[in-house]
């Protein structure tokens, strides 16, 4: 079993190691810095701090008037309040006037799970990856949110990382070098391909062991970035397995699947299973519970891989 | 009591009315565009752009520049205007405004028009853009230590917001005002065109605003009062914005909108309404008979 660490400390402490690195990085909050662990670079750099309060409109503004002003600004809120109170914001400055801000959202997909459907993040993949001039990242563990995060720094325009609340299975070690905008092979198979991204990444390769013992070869691959999605990896993986298996910790609707299914059928259609949350909004409960109830269960995506491989022709 | 010549007055009334000429043939050229709101900010926006604000046309990019956020950017027919005119472009282009191929978009553009600080058009966001702006300005000012003379401290850049009336029905404007107070952004100064007329209808009845200067009293801001079309009351209230220190100024400034043509003024289906041929010549002759007051 793999160790499991709090992707939010492994988040503090990689923005207080940015803001050593970069004095060009400034932090936003909107009042939930002890919730994100922001307050860890608050704690260092008091002077390049600042919480709005509740307020994710003005959180987003701000930001917006100290990018246009030479710096690098986090904002950081919930994901849900980023993706949607904010969501004006974020088109009209970050997108089109092409602010260089970097939204931080915490507690992605059904991380916040006691905090019940009004705190997840369901549609937030779909809604940012819609905007022209968004970049989408999704951390998979806490190896790839310090490896990623100074990436975002340096990456020229808004971006969106999408991070877990809780504590999440270490996947990836010191050689795991990830590069925004390329897709990482974890494991290699010759039936199947799941694509995972964020914590569904380590469902993926459960499902592969299982998927294994049934005499089914699944190969792994780790979406981190769902835009710019890497398209020739796909379309490769496409072409190899002859049948691809989508999981992510969102709606089926709009999010990674989609993006997956919309390079292949231009490209190279071939059968593709979507693993997420049926469109509906969960509910209050343990986060391994809601993500086996709500269409995210390892089983899932056994049963997914199964289908698309029956699928092929 | 003003503080600045009666021939600089003159010029810059006589402007911003040669200006509000050049707006009516922008928008019956395009069939498109909103003229009540354009007329009402003429004064405001050559006061800054001919006096106030450091600018330096060749260099819109100029870090010591003034930062000027056109909030209420659905009037940008008066803000390109007065760009052009101060060299920002090409006078000859106005006339392209919201064609195709265009760089004056319907609203304003920051990407496509160097010189437009933020884009624009959804309402209520110039006041916390503008915050981060005062913050960033401020953080790069070199910190104070004995060997620096106070005016050597500080980058002289201000940030300015040009706000609609009917715009501060939008929350994102008092959070943003919040902030501003929070962070004593004394190098911060809004600007409110207060025409008292939105799209459709009075701002009383619409949604009061009122008491607005109090409102922005209790927010911790520095609040003036004046005639928003008297360029001598815009040109010494810029000044002692300028004077304030550890909070922000709003100018809250009275003005009218459609001003200059009878028939729009007060009348909020001028907000964005374009004319007709017949109604384009009146509001010429209109406004050509009210620049001969200011040539005379």
């Amino acid at each position: 079993m793999a160790e499991l660490v709090l992707m939010r400390k492994a988040y503090g402490e990689a923005l207080v190691q940015l803001g050593r690195d970069n004095p060009d990085v400034v932090v936003l909050s909107a009042d939930v810095s002890n919730s994100d662990f922001s307050y860890m670079f608050q704690e260092a750099f008091p002077d390049r701090f600042f919480n709005v309060g509740i307020a994710e409109q003005c959180l987003v503004d701000v930001a917006v008037g100290l990018a246009y002003s030479g710096k690098i600004p986090f904002a950081n809120s919930f994901a849900f309040l980023l993706a949607t109170r904010a969501l004006e914001m974020v088109r009209t400055h970050c997108c089109y006037g092409e602010a260089n801000v970097k939204l931080m959202a915490a507690y992605g997909g059904v991380s916040d799970s006691f905090d019940g459907p009004t705190h997840h993040a369901i549609t937030d993949i779909a809604i940012m990856r819609s905007l022209p001039n968004m970049t989408v990242v999704v951390p998979s563990d806490t190896v790839a949110v310090a490896k990623l995060l100074p990436q975002v720094a340096d990456w020229r325009g808004p971006v969106y990382f999408r991070m877990n609340r809780n504590e999440v299975p270490v996947l990836f070690d010191h050689t795991y070098e990830p590069q925004i905008g390329k897709a990482v092979d974890v494991r290699q198979g010759r039936d199947v391909t799941l694509i995972g991204t964020g914590l569904m990444l380590s469902r993926c390769l459960e499902a592969a062991e299982i998927l294994a013992n049934e005499g089914i070869d699944a190969q792994v691959l780790e979406i981190h970035t769902i835009k710019p999605l890497d398209a020739d990896a796909v379309v490769r993986a496409a072409r190899k397995t002859g049948a691809l298996v989508t999981a992510e910790e969102h709606n089926i609707i709009g999010g990674l699947g989609a993006a997956v299914a919309e390079v292949v059928s231009d490209a190279y259609p071939v059968p593709v299973k979507r693993v997420g949350i049926p469109d509906r909004f969960a509910e209050t409960g343990p986060y391994a519970a809601l993500l086996d109830r709500y269409g995210m269960a390892v089983m899932d995506v056994v049963q997914a891989a199964r289908a698309a491989v029956a699928a092929k022709k | 009591m003003h503080y600045h010549s009666e021939s600089l007055i003159r010029d810059l009334s006589a402007k911003a009315q040669s200006f509000r000429i050049q707006v009516l043939k922008m928008v019956y050229n395009a069939q498109s565009g909103h003229l009540g709101g354009a007329f009402s900010v003429a004064e405001i926006l050559t006061a800054l752009f001919f006096h106030h604000l450091r600018l330096d046309p060749a260099r819109p990019d100029w870090p010591e520049r003034d930062r000027l956020l056109f909030s209420k950017g659905h009037a940008c027919a008066m803000l390109y205007t007065v760009m052009a005119y101060r060299g920002f472009l090409p006078v000859e282009e106005l006339m392209t405004f919201r064609q195709l191929d265009s760089r004056l978009q319907g609203h304003p553009d920051r990407v496509k028009l160097p010189g437009v600080e933020m884009c624009a058009g959804p309402l209520g966001q110039g006041v916390a853009i503008g915050v981060g702006m005062a913050l960033a300005l401020r953080m790069d000012q070199p910190k104070p230590s004995a060997l620096t003379a106070p005016s050597a401290r500080a980058s002289r850049a201000r940030v300015y917001v040009v706000l609609g009336d009917g715009e501060i029905n939008a929350g994102v404007v008092w959070e943003g005002a919040m902030a501003a107070a929070k962070y004593r952004l004394g190098n911060l100064t809004a600007i409110l065109d207060y025409n008292g007329v939105q799209q459709t209808g009075a701002v009383a009845d619409v949604m009061p605003i009122e008491p607005v200067a109090a409102k922005w009293e209790a927010f911790g801001w520095h609040v003036q009062e004046i005639d928003g079309h008297n360029m001598g009351e815009i040109l010494n209230a810029l000044d002692r914005a300028d004077e304030v220190h550890a909070r922000p100024t709003i100018i809250i400034a009275h003005t009218t909108k459609g001003k200059g043509v009878s028939f729009m003024e007060y009348d909020n289906r001028w907000h964005g309404m374009p004319p007709n041929h017949e109604q384009y010549e009146r509001a010429l002759a209109e406004l050509e008979e009210g620049l001969k007051a200011w040539q005379n």
